[in-house]
């Protein structure tokens, strides 16, 4: 450590920007946007499937408030519901006074459900598509072998939606890191936070935010090298011959 | 007039920023994406090179970061330009940075990188035969390109379109924290003032979604008008 230590002293001398304390910020923002990103994706799976299987549901009253559900939260700005739920917790009557302050004073849990909901709304539309195009003949087989509705989606349906849904999905996985750097406006020290941070601290826009920028840009290649790879082995089958 | 504690009215003018922001951002973005598709059809490899590296850089880093950057740097950026110019030929010229101006130039800048990866793959799905009847009828390049290349563009681009003009009317809202007065910039005052989110949280999701509903029914008309033609076809083949 002290090694390290020294050698990174000795890399930033003469530097006046990018100080070990700075660094510090930029990689306590890395840390805290990797966190909140990965957090929210995967609760919005997890909202997501039930929500796509309702949406393809024939019942109207399950059918229509998912649809209403997404499209309220695709068709308005992640700004304003960050807004909506930050607000409406900290000016929430009495909140103070109760036991859930002690989660929500920090705007990390706020952030984290405005962009769990969002992130909910479009991986439901994403599942929703992959599954409506299920091929007619998976379903004849499953049927053919007496599956019940829920063995099915199990086995058959869902399994092959997932695999069909992978590159939209690793769309929305980019477009979610992208877009959690509002949560910089609710006080939250991500990684968009640190660089403000950083540019206000030294008048220096250039250096902060094109730094900011490659981070993010590492970033958003190694999750487009992550499907890649997941889409080479897990849609192998659908490749033509030959390729 | 709907008063909303006296907000009302300024709430509304923040709807016609945001309205005007859009509108001039999206032309400048589909100039932008008409410039980059051919430079990325181009056989030029520099210039093939510059158009990849442009829509990459845009679409692996986050709008509000580049919003940053080009906002917060942009007018030191034009100082040092300036400067410079004192130095070197005396000079003496002030510019200074219209949040709006800049908001636009951002915002088109962003999409252009988007709309430029829509009108490329629009370009290659036009059949070349089209194009060389064109050329048979003895129409000029210029005359074909209008006529007959860019009208059948359209349809296949068309719905790229409408996707990047929903998402860019939504980004428009980033503009309300590097400082435009826009009508999500005006709730969130009047949230700090009243402590009252959803009296106008509310409406301003409102307000954007009435425009996206508005444009996706203005989008199914003009992709009707731009499948004319196609839509016989396919009824007879099936």
């Amino acid at each position: 450590m002290d090694q390290l230590n020294a050698w990174f002293t000795q890399l930033l001398a003469g530097n006046a920007i990018f100080t070990a304390n700075t660094l510090g910020f930029y990689w306590n923002g890395l840390v805290t946007t990797v966190q909140l990103v990965f957090l929210c994706l995967l609760l919005g799976i997890v909202l997501a499937v039930p929500l796509a299987i309702g949406r393809g549901s024939k019942r109207p009253w399950i059918k229509w408030p998912i649809y209403a559900y997404t499209y309220v939260f695709r068709g308005t700005p992640l700004l304003i519901q960050l807004y909506l739920v930050y607000y409406g917790v900290v000016f929430f009557n009495g909140i103070q006074d109760t036991i859930f302050w002690e989660v929500f004073k920090d705007a990390f849990y706020p952030a984290l459900i405005a962009f769990t909901l969002n992130t909910a709304a479009y991986t439901t539309e994403i599942f929703r598509g992959a599954i409506k195009n299920t091929a007619k003949g998976e379903i004849e087989a499953a049927r053919a072998y007496g599956m019940s509705k829920g063995l099915m989606m199990r086995r058959i349906i869902l399994p092959s939606a997932f695999r069909r849904a992978l590159p939209a999905y690793g769309n929305e996985v980019i477009f979610m890191l992208h877009a959690s750097a509002v949560a910089s406006v609710v006080t939250i020290m991500d990684l968009t936070g640190a660089a403000y941070y950083v540019y206000a601290r030294f008048y220096a826009p250039f250096p902060a935010f094109i730094f900011v920028a490659l981070i993010y840009l590492c970033l958003t290649f190694s999750i487009m090298f992550v499907f890649r790879q997941m889409e080479k082995r897990l849609l192998a089958h659908l490749r033509p011959r030959g390729a | 007039m709907i008063d909303l504690q006296g907000y009302g009215p300024r709430l509304l003018e923040g709807a016609m920023v945001t309205l005007e922001l859009a509108l001039l951002s999206l032309v400048l973005a589909v100039v932008l994406g008409l410039l980059t598709a051919s430079a990325k059809l181009s056989r030029n490899r520099a210039i093939h090179a510059i158009g990849t590296l442009y829509t990459t850089l845009i679409r692996g880093v986050p709008d509000l970061v580049l919003m940053m950057l080009l906002f917060y740097g942009g007018q030191i950026g034009i100082n040092m330009l300036t400067d410079q110019l004192y130095d070197a030929f005396d000079i003496d010229i002030f510019i200074n940075v219209d949040a709006f101006i800049a908001g636009v130039i951002t915002i088109g800048l962003i999409f252009g990188a988007y709309m430029g990866e829509t009108f490329r793959g629009a370009f290659q799905s036009v059949e070349e035969g089209q194009m060389e009847a064109a050329r048979a009828y003895g129409m000029s390049p210029w005359l074909a390109f209008r006529r007959v290349r860019f009208p059948l563009m359209m349809r296949h681009a068309l719905p790229g379109i409408g996707n990047n003009w929903m998402v860019l009317l939504k980004t428009t809202a980033l503009v309300s924290i590097i400082g435009l007065t826009d009508m999500v910039r005006v709730a969130a005052e009047a949230t700090k003032a009243t402590h009252e989110p959803f009296l106008f949280m509310l409406p301003v999701a409102g307000i954007y979604l009435l425009i996206a509903s508005l444009s996706e029914w203005g989008f199914a008309k003009l992709s009707k008008r731009y499948s004319t033609g196609f839509g016989e076809a396919s009824e007879w083949t099936n």
